[in-house]
């Protein structure tokens, strides 16, 4: 290897480094967000997994090199989220097949759980 | 015949063999764990208000169990690093921190398993529900245990809250942070359910585990080929150093993958 190379792997070693300290940070930030209690559950999942994405594109980025990787990885890479994405869409789909008023019928009126839990 | 590209980069993709073989492999698995995110997501959304526990999960000891893997996963690049600039020595050491951090995390999750697997719920016939440790500290005892044994009643230290409750402090785990009670004991006749926090006890806890243990099998498997490759498989640095820091890749990508689903895993399980 010549200097040229080492000195290049030298200032990867300080990205991964920088990469590490952030990906600690975003931990504490999760849990901090967790001891924040927001109102809004759909904010609280909004905001954890924005964490948790960022913290995966770093981990995906700089440690498994994605950021510089060959076309024919970015190609199968491209695939796979296709695929995911259309994985995700099902979800939406099937939440979206659910008729009005199928889930809470008042016929079909299931107790609170918290109203059976004993005083102890 | 020799098989071409196990070392040097194919000239067209610029990519070795194994290369190519681990991001496909990376691609199936992001599909396994992606559709057991989806049943999760499912599962989550289509409970009825109030019937998925909240705090159920020790938040200190997942944290702790983060930084671990996120740990691991820098030794493994810098490892890689250190082989790029010819360092063995920085690599051996790089890469057993790593596999420390492999069983550590294996370590901490099993005691997680065990606090699980002794934490019950009692459903009792007035509708009333306790949950809480049971004399002795028994694993895996259901209904039908009490029938087989023939128990008259059970005694049972219930948890300072039942987790259909919001936490008051977000800080700790339903029925831990506030201490257990006193002893109570309950008559066998007056239970029409008992479950420990395992699968059957209810849809949170079968994702969980199937979530969980699928992705500590991971670690396992992980860790057991970087320690292969860090100990027995380490003399082929001497005859093919470039095939031998290809493995290293290799295997690294797929450790990294494995901190990866935890990342998500932690925040959706723990917190959400």
């Amino acid at each position: 290897m010549n200097d040229a190379q080492a000195h290049d792997i030298k200032k990867h070693v300080r990205t991964y480094l920088v990469v590490f300290a952030a990906l600690l940070l975003g931990t504490f930030l999760t849990v901090a967000m967790y001891a924040v209690h927001f109102q809004s559950m759909a904010k609280t999942i909004t905001i954890a997994l924005c964490i948790a994405t960022i913290k995966a594109s770093l981990v995906a980025g700089f440690f498994m090199h994605l950021i510089s990787e060959k076309k024919a990885i970015y190609a199968m890479m491209a695939a796979t989220v296709f695929f995911f994405a259309a994985l995700m869409y099902l979800l939406v789909w099937s939440r979206a097949q659910v008729p009005l008023g199928a889930e809470y019928s008042p016929t079909k009126h299931v107790p609170h759980p918290a109203a059976d839990v004993g005083s102890y | 015949m020799e098989i071409p590209y196990v070392a040097k980069a194919r000239p067209d993709t610029g990519l070795f063999n194994a290369k190519v073989g681990i991001w496909l492999f990376l691609a199936s698995e992001v599909m396994l764990f992606g559709a057991l995110f989806s049943s999760y997501i499912l599962l989550r959304v289509g409970a009825d208000p109030g019937t998925w526990p909240h705090g159920l999960l020790n938040i200190p000891i997942g944290t702790f169990n983060t930084t671990v893997l996120i740990t691991s996963s820098v030794t493994v690049v810098l490892s890689w690093a250190s082989l790029k600039m010819g360092n063995f020595a920085a690599y051996r050491k790089y890469q057993a921190i790593t596999i420390l951090c492999a069983f550590a995390f294996l370590g901490i999750k099993s005691f997680e398993y065990r606090d699980k697997w002794t934490h019950y719920e009692v459903w009792k016939t007035d509708g009333t529900r306790l949950t809480g440790h049971l004399e002795g500290s028994p694993y895996f005892w259901n209904t039908q245990t009490l029938q087989q044994k023939k128990l008259d009643s059970i005694k049972l230290h219930p948890d300072a809250r039942h987790y259909a409750f919001p936490a008051a402090s977000p800080a700790g785990e339903a029925g831990h942070a506030e201490g257990a009670h006193e002893a109570v004991e309950i008559k066998t006749s007056d239970i029409k359910r008992l479950s420990a926090f395992v699968p059957s006890h209810g849809t949170f806890f079968a994702i969980y585990f199937t979530l969980t243990a699928l992705h500590g099998l991971h670690v396992l498997i992980g860790a057991l080929v970087i320690a292969y490759i860090w100990g027995p498989g380490a003399r082929l640095w001497k005859t093919d150093p470039e095939r031998y820091i290809n493995r290293v890749e290799v295997s690294g990508l797929f450790w990294h993958f494995v901190d990866l689903v935890w990342i998500f895993l932690f925040p959706v399980l723990y917190l959400l």
